[in-house]
């Protein structure tokens, strides 16, 4: 009898064993999926960009590495351009050394697409294939761009390329095409991941610092902190664009 | 059958008109060359680049686009300020602007990017895009001067002639201050961003399509062995003398605008002073060869032969010659001139930022660029063998004007 009463709570222990086991199992495989959904709120691809959002840039040109071109590089890799510098190569950013003539004070800085709140490429695109995201991010619609170029007549940041040859080995996420004008995304394709532009994170790795992107909308971000702490500017401020992208330290 | 098609020419020469048919033919084939060739390569093998983003066939194809408008104007001062001598020209003139819009259209289309995507270009508009609206007015263009023509032409629609007419020149105003504004909507530019390009590239348009007119006009009564009427050279030379003048008197004013402003000081130095090629074909070109000699040609006392050569054929000449270096100067040399992004610095980049853009047209862009002026050349060939282009003066009218002006 003692026998049975033994062998039927060794029983019992091993299904609670079982059940405790299978539950951590089943815990440890849906809590960082559940975790990860909460804090990051990431889109779903179906769903639309928000105006809620506007996403920016801020760039310390004091902490900008002079000789340093890691952000180029990460943009070239994650973008899939070849890095070449020639008259009629892509690119979508690149360091500009300025110098001041009065002075002679030297600075470096990165310069690319600014994310215009208005757009001259947008105001300028026949078509419309130049267009601004909900969220601020301005991009060029691969479908119907014509490749006329006036966009790039029109950029006061000369940010655009325009795609001279037939291209291969193309990242999938980042689709290019011969005759089709291009230029800085903000890495939208990561963005979307809520991932930062691969220039930031070169940056970062770099430990510069000297790049935060983050929404403009939010107060609490650490790009609007950063902003409120120093006075920060816009490049050729006098067309009046309010760019997405501001420089602190020129 | 063959003889009513050969009015115009005065004589059959179907030997010589097919030779001029192919010659013509000859520069379109190359223009289709170089746009297959570039089609499927890319622009690479063009001089173009992401600094200097439109060249050698923006030069002909504005150029082109900008002198159909103005050929329009001989037409419009007989429909609508009701001269007669330029009434019996207003057909001629409206053949050479759809024939000048025709070739100055095809060379903007075929060197776009994705030329396979232009019915994206007629399906998706932005109308806050200048360039979406010179689509619209270019191709009304064709529409009201398509219908002008055919009321100047049918005998039972001539009653219709003055309010199309009219309509047509006020098209061409509006499609010429939009091709003006494709440039003067660049805020980004020091050579661009202007208010005066709109109306500046309507005096230039008059000037260019009236000497390309002078010129078809003069080839078309030295085919036929005629000589034009003493009175109408007159009026055509100082009407042309004026649009010289006037043209120089805005390139003056934009300058003198531009050095008023310290911030274009460096650009106006570029221009005027040290841009190399850019300067030397502003000089010579725009204001030397396309201003003051054909002003010098025009109002130089002459013998009788020599003024006939000078007045039909040379001044016209070289303000054509002129038009095209001051749109060189225009399109390549504002693009040419670094962007000020940080003014009072020197600026150094892996994107040429900061530094003159270099930039040599390829043999692929002057065949573009020539296969316009050929595509206007076969139609205006096809067009005055075909059709009564030919001017009819009523010389004895013009004899009793003369006498009472």
């Amino acid at each position: 009898m003692n026998d049975q009463i033994n062998t039927n709570s060794v029983e019992a222990q091993a299904r609670r064993d079982f059940l405790k086991t299978g539950a951590l199992v089943v815990g440890a495989t849906l809590a960082p999926g559940v975790l990860f959904y909460g804090v990051a709120h990431s889109r779903a691809p179906e769903e639309a960009a928000s105006s809620d959002k506007r996403y920016g840039l801020l760039i310390d040109t004091t902490k900008c590495g002079n000789g340093c071109n890691d952000c180029v590089t990460a943009c070239n890799t994650e973008n899939g351009l070849s890095g070449e510098t020639g008259p009629q190569d892509s690119q979508w950013i690149r360091k500009v050394d300025i110098k001041d003539l009065r002075t002679g004070y030297v600075q470096s800085l990165p310069m690319m697409c600014q994310h215009c709140e208005n757009p001259p490429c947008v105001d300028v695109c026949p078509t419309s294939a130049s267009m601004k995201r909900a969220d601020g991010i301005v991009l060029v619609d691969r479908h119907t761009c014509i490749g006329c170029r006036y966009c790039m007549m029109a950029c006061p940041y000369k940010a655009r390329s325009f795609v001279h040859e037939p291209l291969t080995d193309q990242n999938p996420e980042v689709p290019r095409g011969k005759g089709c004008v291009e230029s800085c995304t903000f890495c939208v394709q990561r963005v979307d991941r809520d991932e930062q532009p691969a220039c930031v994170e070169a940056c970062n790795k770099q430990g510069h610092g000297a790049m935060i992107f983050g929404d403009l909308k939010d107060p609490e971000s650490e790009l609007n902190k950063a902003l409120k702490s120093a006075s920060s500017i816009e490049v050729r401020a006098d067309l009046a664009l309010n760019t997405g992208v501001r420089y602190q330290g020129i | 059958m063959a003889q009513e098609h050969c009015t115009n020419q005065g004589e059959c020469r179907t030997g010589q008109f097919i030779t001029l048919l192919a010659l013509g033919g000859l520069v379109i084939l190359g223009a289709l060359y170089a746009f297959f060739t570039l089609e499927h390569h890319g622009h690479v093998l063009t001089g173009m680049n992401n600094q200097v983003v439109w060249g050698l066939p923006h030069v002909f194809a504005v150029f082109l686009i900008v002198a159909a408008s103005g050929a329009l104007n001989v037409a419009s001062i007989g429909s609508v300020f009701g001269k007669d001598v330029y009434k019996k020209r207003a057909p001629l003139s409206g053949m050479l602007a759809l024939a000048l819009l025709a070739g100055g259209l095809a060379v903007l289309v075929l060197d776009l990017g994705r030329p396979d995507r232009l019915i994206v270009a007629m399906t998706h508009y932005n109308f806050r895009s200048i360039f979406a609206w010179n689509m619209i007015f270019y191709n009304g263009f064709f529409a009201i001067v398509g219908l002008y023509l055919i009321t100047l032409m049918d005998r039972n629609l001539k009653g219709w002639s003055k309010p199309v007419g009219y309509m047509a020149f006020f098209w061409r105003l509006a499609l010429t201050t939009a091709t003006g504004s494709i440039f003067g909507f660049l805020v980004a530019r020091a050579g661009y961003n202007s208010a005066l390009m709109a109306p500046m590239f309507i005096i230039m348009s008059f000037a260019y399509g009236l000497a390309i007119f002078m010129v078809v006009q003069s080839s078309m009564y030295y085919w036929n062995g005629l000589v034009l009427d003493d009175g109408v050279r007159r009026r055509m030379k100082n009407l042309l003398a004026v649009f010289v003048g006037a043209s120089l008197y805005f390139t003056v004013v934009f300058h003198l605008t531009n050095l008023y402003f310290a911030k274009q000081w460096d650009f106006e130095r570029f221009i005027l002073l040290d841009g190399g090629i850019y300067t030397q074909i502003f000089w010579i070109g725009q204001i030397l060869l396309g201003g003051i000699v054909p002003l010098i040609l025009l109002f130089m006392p002459r013998t009788q032969d020599a003024q006939k050569i000078c007045f039909c054929f040379l001044a016209p000449l070289l303000v054509i010659l002129g038009g095209l270096a001051q749109m060189y100067v225009t399109i390549i040399g504002g693009q040419a001139f670094p962007m000020q992004m940080f003014p009072g610095h020197e600026v150094t980049s892996t994107f040429y930022d900061g530094v003159v853009a270099q930039y040599n047209p390829t043999v692929y862009e002057w065949l573009l660029g020539i296969g316009g002026v050929g595509i206007t050349f076969v139609l205006t060939v096809i067009a005055v063998r075909a059709f009564k282009f030919m001017p009819q003066d009523d010389f004895h009218v013009l004899q009793m004007r003369r006498s009472t002006d």
